[in-house]
């Protein structure tokens, strides 16, 4: 309880942290900040032309919102894919790229996690804020289901923080996790509908001679519930399952709690590791 | 008094990898984690340091006071033992105490003050302090990677002992700083001291130590040796690194056999005191090479500082080997520890540094009437000026 304490003191810390995130992201590049909105424009025109043009995936059509449109279907599960994958691959990098600060000064070593995974959480609202613009003018009327989004953001924002905290000062260790993670979340990307709606998973698929519940495995991934969840809001303009979103509410607090164990535990020795 | 930092039995013990596993490569071929040996940094030790005073940490390279002083700012966590803190601890380790390079002066002030735990309002209040402190008034909105070494350190530290802590701790940084700065840096530990604060601090510079601190504490190999007023526990390090070799200091290399200290009455002495009479009698053979030789005898003061460099002409009167002294009326040097070391050379050719390991070490106490600090009794004498007409 005391490092809850202690971490509740360095409010301002993290605050500052964050800042520097941020600032040094773009420091020195032309562009600025424009790049934080030029690399997902990119992603979503890549992705568009290749899946929605090329290879012609069918949207389905918003129930209640009547939306059909690939490419807004494509961003509303892009952007929360795209925070999920950027904070969870850049987690093993904060502690040794800030290793400096963990050797010389102390405070609550858990600030860097929390302000990296922050600092692009940001980000992710920025780009949200542009997608709501978006699907205003195409006709969905998604206002009241801000709150709804904002508890989402939450949600998946736990569930990060507590990969980035095991992720992060594991690699401290052990240094390979840094090339896993970025391996895992290439093959992630495909087994979450995000360039595919989940309905082109067969719901049971006969393997071997074996039955398979093909869509149910296919769900125990959270991020697929999850980016569901967002689809839900964002395109379908519908609150989302309850199952679902209790599931990944599940996820995220256990993936929280574990990560903070881990990094109480691996954490006295980060000065002389990093 | 009571103890600003206690440290009671801290052990610390650091992992020395022979090779580790950074790729992936490297461990699918060797299998887990790499492998290691335990190395003991600091080993049981205990020490207090008493509040409002200075401390100061010596001991060879790799002794273990960065350790320490890392374990004292929580930076490090001991194996065992604990260390107790009382009051705000501000830590400066090293160079750039946690700058971020790309960001300018003003950015990182306000970043490593709260780093170092103060609030936006007391950094924008004391902002102009810091800046001003550390001299860079016009340098503040430059990026600190264009900053020298010595800007680095100085803003580093105006940011620490502008946190206000009650303990500072200070790991060898300040010898970066120029000569005007070490001068700001010295009246503001005085005002630190005088407020009550303690510091702690790891250096080299065994005449600050001697200057500054209190107290000090001797490391060597992660063993406490020795613990108490800074000036006693300098010179012990100092007697240990400057060993006389064995057999009581009486052989000196270069040609002279032997240095030794005779009494009033010749008779062969161990120690003096400041104002006896005192006889150095040197031992020596000149080699055929010589020509014109020429005796030098060096007396060194512990700390390193030559005080005196007599020397006379002798001659290979019946043989090569001859005898002289130097006699002392009233011995001149202050309470201390001395190396005499001798060597002939020919006149007017260059004396090397006398090799310390073989000198005559003469400890001297203090004298009936003598000063207690400084190096020489300059044997003046006071008078009250009683016609002098005031301006
Ligand atoms: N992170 C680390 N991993 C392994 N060994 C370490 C680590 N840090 C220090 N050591 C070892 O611990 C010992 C003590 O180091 P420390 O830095 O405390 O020495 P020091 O007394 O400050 O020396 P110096 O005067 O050179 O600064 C050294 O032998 C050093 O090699
Ligand atoms: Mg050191």
């Amino acid at each position: 309880m005391t490092r809850l304490a202690e971490l509740a003191e360095s409010r301002e810390l993290l605050a500052n942290l964050t800042l520097r995130e941020l600032r040094g992201r773009y420091k020195r590049s032309v562009l600025g900040w424009g790049w934080s909105l030029l690399n997902p424009l990119t992603a979503i025109a890549t992705y568009w032309v290749v899946f929605g043009v090329f290879l012609k995936v069918e949207p389905p059509v918003g129930h209640p919102s009547g939306l059909h449109n690939y490419a807004l279907f494509l961003v509303c599960a892009l952007l929360p894919w795209t925070f999920f994958q950027s904070a969870v691959e850049s987690s093993p990098e904060t502690l040794i790229s800030n290793g400096n600060l963990i050797k010389k000064v102390y405070f609550p070593r858990e600030i860097l996690v929390i302000s990296a995974s922050t600092s692009i959480l940001v980000t992710f609202l920025v780009e949200s804020t542009v997608l709501l613009v978006l699907l205003l003018i195409a006709g969905n009327m998604v206002l009241p289901w801000i709150p709804v989004l904002i508890l989402l953001i939450a949600i998946e924002y736990l569930l990060v923080l507590g990969l980035a905290l095991i992720l992060s000062v594991c690699n401290v260790y052990f240094r390979d996790v840094k090339h896993f993670v970025s391996l895992a979340l290439r093959i992630l990307f495909y087994a979450v509908p995000v360039v595919y709606p989940v309905t082109l998973v067969p719901e049971h698929k006969t393997i071997l001679g074996i039955d398979l519940p093909l869509r149910t495995l296919y769900q125990i991934n959270p991020l697929v519930p999850l980016v569901d969840c967002f689809r839900s809001v964002l395109y379908d303009l519908r609150f989302p399952d309850l199952g679902q979103l209790a599931y990944v509410t599940g996820w995220a607090v256990a993936l929280l709690a574990l990560g903070w164990w881990v990094f109480s535990r691996l954490e006295p020795r980060l000065a002389e590791e990093v | 008094m009571s103890a600003a930092v206690g440290v009671t039995d801290v052990s610390k013990r650091y992992r020395l990898y022979h090779e580790r596993n950074q790729s992936l490569k490297a461990s699918v071929m060797r299998g887990r984690r790499a492998k290691y040996e335990e190395f003991w940094a600091l080993r049981d030790v205990s020490l207090e340091v008493p509040e409002g005073t200075a401390f100061g940490l010596i001991g060879e390279n790799g002794s273990g006071k960065s350790t320490l002083l890392k374990c004292m700012a929580r930076i490090l966590r001991p194996d065992s033992g604990r260390i107790a803190t009382e009051g705000k601890v501000s830590a400066l380790l090293e160079l750039g105490a946690g700058f971020h390079p790309e960001l300018s002066g003003r950015e990182n002030v306000y970043l490593n003050g709260s780093i170092l735990g103060l609030g936006k309002r007391e950094l924008r209040s004391r902002f102009d302090d810091i800046v001003g402190f550390a001299g860079l008034e016009q340098f503040i909105d430059a990026p600190v990677k264009n900053y020298s070494s010595g800007m680095y350190v100085r803003l580093g530290f105006s940011v620490a002992i502008n946190v206000d802590p009650d303990i500072l701790l200070i790991d060898e940084v300040l010898a970066v700083g120029d000569a005007e700065f070490q001068r700001r840096c010295g009246d503001k530990f005085a005002e630190l001291r005088s407020q009550g604060k303690t510091i702690v601090i790891v250096t080299h510079a065994l005449s600050t130590v001697k200057e500054m601190c209190d107290g000090a504490a001797l490391l060597e190999h992660g063993h406490l040796i020795e613990v108490g007023d800074a000036h006693d526990v300098v010179d012990r390090y100092l007697g240990d690194v400057f060993a006389p070799a064995d057999g009581a200091g009486a052989t000196t290399a270069s040609n002279v056999e032997r240095v030794e200290l005779l009494d009033a009455a010749g008779r062969p002495a161990s120690g003096l005191r400041t104002g006896d009479p005192v006889t150095l009698r040197f031992h020596y053979a000149i080699p055929d090479t010589l020509h014109e030789p020429v005796l030098s005898a060096s007396i060194h003061h512990l700390d390193g500082l030559e005080v005196a460099r007599p020397s006379v002409r002798v001659e290979a009167a019946g043989g090569p080997r001859g005898c002289v002294d130097l006699h002392i009326e009233r011995f001149p040097l202050l309470s201390g520890t001395y190396d005499v070391t001798a060597a002939l050379t020919s006149a007017g050719a260059p004396i090397g540094v006398p090799d310390r390991a073989h000198a005559l070490r003469i400890t001297v106490d203090r004298g009936a009437d003598a000063d207690s600090h400084g190096v020489v009794a300059l044997d003046g004498r006071w008078e009250t000026v009683t016609n002098e007409v005031a301006p």
